[in-house]
């Protein structure tokens, strides 16, 4: 069997092993739901303002919610199937939709984090590793042991009183200036401009950490034997770095950055909260104040099934980066 | 013991982290002879600056005092990273002993339900927890717990898994020793170094998600915190900078001290990494 | 001496500060002349590879480092030369092999990739010649369809083909010298025999010097045209092959010479009728099963155990010697319980204990007890040594206070101080390891006992010391011993019967004598052929 087949059959494999977790995720979800205090009656019967104790029943009737816990589940599995998250009454939306319609800023918000933090961490964690016991490796060290240590909601709120406050550099809020009515290239700059801070908040942690993993895995891989049989050929140590080692030494972090996706999307739920940027993690502090439980738990699905495909994308990575990969 | 400290205190910086984490269990210690009484309780000067009317950190929109805020935030934050911290490596021990140790279906079972828990995203689903749980001192360490235990038993799987096909342990099953004594007083003494490193850096997370959710909002609304504040101060970032800056500032010395404490507890411990300096 | 290729006098290799010794090679004078093979012998920690290392400007700076002397090389001081100048002269002018050809070899890199850069360093030529050069070189190395090996990574390769691939690469540039460092020390015995083969045809085309690093003597006896042995980093004896194998002077020499256990069997010993331990039938295989819910890895399938069937009588040590992959461990584990076999039954006695439980099963544990190979994993590191030793008897139900005084009884009849008592096991060196192993295992008074390759992992002085521990111990304890080994020359001077095992079977067995001056399977004519030194062992036993 050749490569490109062996690669495609373990993805697809990897991806039928990740229904049975969105599954195990989507009965957790259902299970919160009942463990919450009052159920989508008592939150109408609320919004209502009052509601007699007959009426109730008969509402409970219609949503099926006096039906036994697994005839309940059995239904609730049938709607995520079919995407029907709920109904937000909040919002006076359906979850999904609402959802969809917030997906795309928290998406541009990721996927721009990733390459910022993935990227130049790597890049950092090498020059360290390059230049290691001299001074820029202890600047680039000391650096990443504090951002490490940072809250993100304290880096977006010192970044807002820096930037925003004291020099008018970068909007403190939103994602685009909609008064403005830009269309084409304009938005398309107009948004990037409201992106930096949030974007460079969400990164920090994320660079430390895969600065550090980067410069520790690059020394790993210098101790290995390979390495002395590769300067025993007369081999440059540019090309030791570059070549032999720099491609072992990105495993565990291509590993990492798909481990620390899941961690990357509850950071978004704080920065998008503190520079009212309107994704996900917004809805998801909105629907925190409103009591929105529906909202909040279709929300933590979603997020859920992203790490899962995520993860995917990263296995394919890995792939293609490691030939041992064993498929059998 | 004389030897790991005299290979601790070799590591300047864990011998500096281990300083500043004394300095603030200090505070958190003696917060109630400075700052006695009520952390709540408003003054008349309220958006004081830094120095002015008697307050050393300044005080926020209803004139309470910063500075007590932060001594008295730092014992929440403390007790919580560390009783979450128990409980999640208690559990996690258990879980991932268990699955080490027997493999089979029980390591399936075991490390399926660990990986669901870890495809979560963990502060969402703390998030969520707390939100269901209503907001309370013990609802926020019950989540901390919950999103931290798969990481300690995932490490514990490993260790266990490595370490029960050593000859050693082997040897204990041909004089006819049991699971649990082999467990417990074979396996796991192997497996501490590892454990307690992990459980020191994990306090400085524990204190990290504690502050983010007091910051949304989520913290016991009886109990004074470092995210609390800065949560509380938001809204006056453009009048008065210094209600966020110190917690955040106590918050980021804190989880740095924890870091360096347990870095030089890995270095002190774990003899590979030793070996390779 | 001009036509000498390679000179060294007078080196010296510092250590960091702090090491056991200040210098791990002092005063080391060596020559090399083109087509000769020098042998240097030593025991670990005799500072052999270091030397390596030093003359191919590859020690691990900054800390270890040549402090005095000269590497001459063809005329050129290589202690001065400059880095690039090195560079120039690694790969093309001295290559080197190493012990472990997995880890030598980039993961992530071709074979053909990895040969490449020889090329590519040293030599100007388009990529298309280069890849036709590198496909030349492993068919000269013997290795079957170099056209797939050549686009195939290291893990897709046996050890004994890597090592080739590794031998094809040192010599892609026909360099002056190849240093080889413990080459065949990783490999089977039939897989070395083929590489010591392989180096010596190299040799002879390209006229290279070969420096060649090894602890064993009957390696040194078939290559060798010189022989340096090196002792805590001095050399303590030089001489031609002959003299230095057939008439050592110094007393070290003369020492590890004895203790490398002769091919020639021992005397056969009267055969106790009374069968205390039998195998019927044993099977085992691992994988296969499917895992929960379908997914996860689905194992590979081996049988690792076909069909065993022997017997051990009272007093008598049976060998089961096969080579890595074999089902010999396997084996053992399953005969003492440690694994359950699949189908077949074993005979303790009369019992059949094949599918005891725990606790039935903990009665007949103290029968029978095991030695293992590794003495550092073998021991709890958190646990003392006298705990070690007296939980055994304690687990059985016997009293704290006479455990207690049998391990330090125990600890005296395996060569150990009574202080020993009250230490944790990494104040100990491998072979007093080892004592405390035995000392476990005979703690329990067992009749029989397992030892699976309970030498081969030690020197060959210690190695020595401890084979004739386990003599003694069976004598005054009148034990049955199932001996475990890869060594044939172990073997032949420990078991009074030998089990031949490949593949998971046992192919033959018989007396020691019978099996070694007539072996009846092919294969065990193979294993016998390929123990190097024989003609040295025929020599001394003539």
């Amino acid at each position: 069997m050749n490569r490109s087949s062996k690669i495609f059959r373990y993805v697809s494999r990897r991806l039928i092993q990740g229904i049975p977790i969105i599954l195990a995720i989507v009965v957790l979800n259902f299970f919160l739901l009942n463990l919450a205090e009052g159920d989508a009656v008592d939150v109408l019967a609320g919004e209502a303002g009052s509601a007699t104790p007959e009426y109730m029943e008969e509402m409970r009737k219609k949503f099926g919610l006096d039906k036994p816990l697994p005839v309940q589940l059995a239904v609730y599995l049938k709607n995520v199937i079919q995407l029907d998250l709920g109904y937000s009454f909040r919002h006076d939306m359906q979850v999904t939709e609402l959802i969809i319609d917030r997906f795309w800023p928290t998406l541009i918000l990721m996927v721009s984090t990733i390459l910022l933090a993935v990227g130049f961490g790597i890049l950092l964690g090498l020059f360290a590793a390059i230049n290691l016991n001299t001074w820029k490796d202890s600047v680039v060290s000391v650096f990443a042991l504090i951002t490490y240590a940072t809250p993100l909601f304290w880096v977006g709120l010192m970044m807002i009183i820096l930037f925003s406050i004291k020099n008018d550099w970068f909007p403190t809020s939103g994602m685009e200036n909609s008064a403005m009515f830009y269309e084409g290239f304009e938005r398309v700059k107009d948004i990037a401009h409201h992106l930096v801070l949030p974007t460079i908040t969400l990164s920090l942690f994320y660079l430390a950490l895969y600065t550090r993993m980067m410069r520790a895995s690059m020394l790993e891989q210098y101790g290995q034997d390979y390495v002395i049989t590769a300067r025993a050929k007369g081999v440059t140590e540019r090309r030791i770095t570059f070549v032999h080692v720099l491609r072992n030494a990105l495993l565990p972090v291509v590993t990492m950055a798909g481990v620390q996706v899941g961690a990357l999307i509850g950071g978004s739920v704080i920065v998008e909260s503190v520079f009212a940027w309107p994704g996900l993690g917004m809805l998801a502090f909105e629907s925190l104040f409103a009591r929105d439980l529906n909202l909040l738990l279709g929300i933590f699905l979603l997020s859920s099934a992203l790490v899962v495909a995520v993860n995917l994308v990263v296995d394919v990575i890995y792939c293609f980066l490691d030939p041992r990969i064993e498929v059998n | 013991m004389a030897d790991f400290w005299k290979r601790f205190s070799r590591n300047h910086q864990a011998v500096l982290g281990l300083l500043i984490l004394c300095c603030v269990i200090f505070l958190a210690a003696i917060a109630n002879i400075i700052y006695p009484g009520d952390p709540f309780l408003y003054s008349k000067f309220p958006l004081s600056p830094p120095g002015e009317n008697g307050f050393l950190l300044g005080s926020d929109s209803i004139g309470r005092d910063v500075a007590s805020g932060i001594a008295h935030g730092a014992k929440t934050s403390l007790l919580i990273g560390l009783i979450a911290t128990l409980a999640a490596v208690f559990i996690g021990v258990i879980f991932g002993a268990f699955a080490g140790y027997y493999g089979g279906i029980v390591d399936d079972i075991l490390m399926r339900v660990t990986e669901v828990f870890q495809t979560i995203p963990s502060f969402i689903f703390a998030i969520l927890l707390v939100a269901i749980m209503k907001p309370s001192i013990e609802s926020v360490v019950i989540a901390i717990t919950v999103v931290s235990w798969p990481a300690v038993a995932r490490l514990v799987r490993g260790e266990f898994l490595a370490l029960k096909n050593r000859e050693f342990v082997q040897a204990c099953h041909t004089l006819g020793m049991g699971d649990v004594r082999i467990m417990l007083a074979e396996i796991l003494p192997n497996c501490l170094s590892p454990i307690i490193v992990i459980g020191s850096l994990m306090v400085a997370t524990a204190i990290l998600i504690e502050s983010g959710l007091a910051f949304l909002g989520l913290g016991d609304p009886n109990v004074m915190s470092w995210g609390f504040i800065i949560s509380d101060g938001r809204s006056m970032l453009r009048v008065a900078w210094w209600i966020c800056t110190f917690p955040g500032i106590a918050i980021l010395i804190t989880v740095l001290a924890i870091n360096l404490v347990g870095e030089g507890l890995n270095d002190a411990l774990n003899p590979r990494l030793r070996e390779r300096k | 001496m001009t036509d000498k290729l390679l000179t060294i006098s007078n080196l010296d290799i510092a250590l960091p500060e702090g090491s056991e010794r200040r210098l791990a090679v002092e005063n080391l004078s060596i020559d090399l002349s083109p087509g000769e093979t020098l042998c240097i012998v030593g025991e670990s920690g005799s500072g052999k590879s270091l030397t390596a290392r030093a003359l191919m400007g590859l020690l691990p700076a900054p800390h270890v480092r040549a402090t005095k002397g000269k590497v001459l090389f063809c005329g050129e001081d290589l202690t001065q030369a400059s880095e690039p100048r090195m560079r120039q002269i690694r790969g093309s002018e001295i290559s080197m092999i190493f012990q472990e050809p997995m880890t030598a070899l980039n993961p992530v890199m071709t074979i053909g990739g990895q040969i490449d850069e020889v090329f590519r360093f040293h030599a100007d030529m388009p990529p298309r010649e280069r890849r036709k050069r590198a496909i030349q070189l492993l068919e000269d190395v013997h290795l079957p369809d170099p056209k797939q090996i050549v686009a195939a990574y290291p893990h897709e390769l046996s050890g004994g083909q890597r090592q080739r691939a590794m031998i094809a690469m040192a010599l892609a540039l026909e360099p002056k010298i190849l240093i080889a460092d413990e080459p065949t020390t990783a490999l089977d015995v039939t897989t070395q025999a083929q590489i010591l083969k392989l180096i010596n045809e190299m040799q002879d085309v390209h006229k290279s010097g070969v420096l060649f690093i090894t602890h064993d003597f009957g390696v040194v006896a078939d290559i060798a045209d010189r022989v340096v042995v090196m002792q805590y980093g001095k050399v303590v004896e030089t001489g031609t092959v002959d003299k230095v194998l057939n008439a050592p002077e110094h007393s070290y020499t003369q020492a590890l010479i004895a203790s490398v256990p002769s091919l020639i069997p021992r005397a056969p010993r009267p055969r106790s009728e009374h069968i205390v331990l039998s195998g019927k039938d044993v099977q085992k295989s691992f994988g296969g099963g499917k895992s929960l819910f379908g997914f996860g890895k689905p194992n590979r399938h081996v049988r690792a155990v076909k069909d065993v069937t022997l017997d051990l009588r009272r007093g008598e040590t049976l060998g089961v010697v096969g080579e890595s992959g074999s089902g010999k461990s396997t084996l053992a584990r399953c005969i003492i319980r440690l694994m359950d076999s699949d189908s077949g039954s074993i005979l303790l006695d009369d019992v059949d204990i094949t599918s005891l439980g725990r606790s039935e099963m903990r009665p007949f544990r103290k029968r029978i007890q095991m030695v293992f190979q590794d003495p550092f994993a073998s021991l709890n590191p958190r646990i003392k040594v006298g705990q070690i030793i007296s939980q055994g008897p304690m687990i059985q139900g016997e009293a704290r206070e006479s455990a207690e005084a049998r391990a330090r009884e125990l600890l005296e009849i395996v060569g150990l101080d009574e202080r020993a008592f009250n230490r944790y096991p990494h104040e100990f060196s491998g072979g007093q390891r080892q004592r405390i192993g035995i000392a476990r295992a005979l703690a329990l008074d067992p009749e029989i006992l397992v030892a699976d390759e309970p030498v081969s992992a030690l020197d060959v002085s210690i190695q020595a010391q401890i084979l004739e521990l386990l003599d003694e111990i069976r004598e005054k304890m009148n034990l049955s011993m199932m001996f475990i080994t890869h060594d044939l020359r172990v073997a032949a001077q420990v078991c009074d019967r030998l089990a031949v095992m490949r593949y998971g079977e046992i192919v033959e067995t018989g007396a020691t004598g019978d099996i070694f001056n007539n072996p009846q399977h092919s294969y065990t004519q193979e294993l016998l052929a390929a123990v190097p030194g024989q003609n040295w062992d025929r020599k001394l036993a003539t």
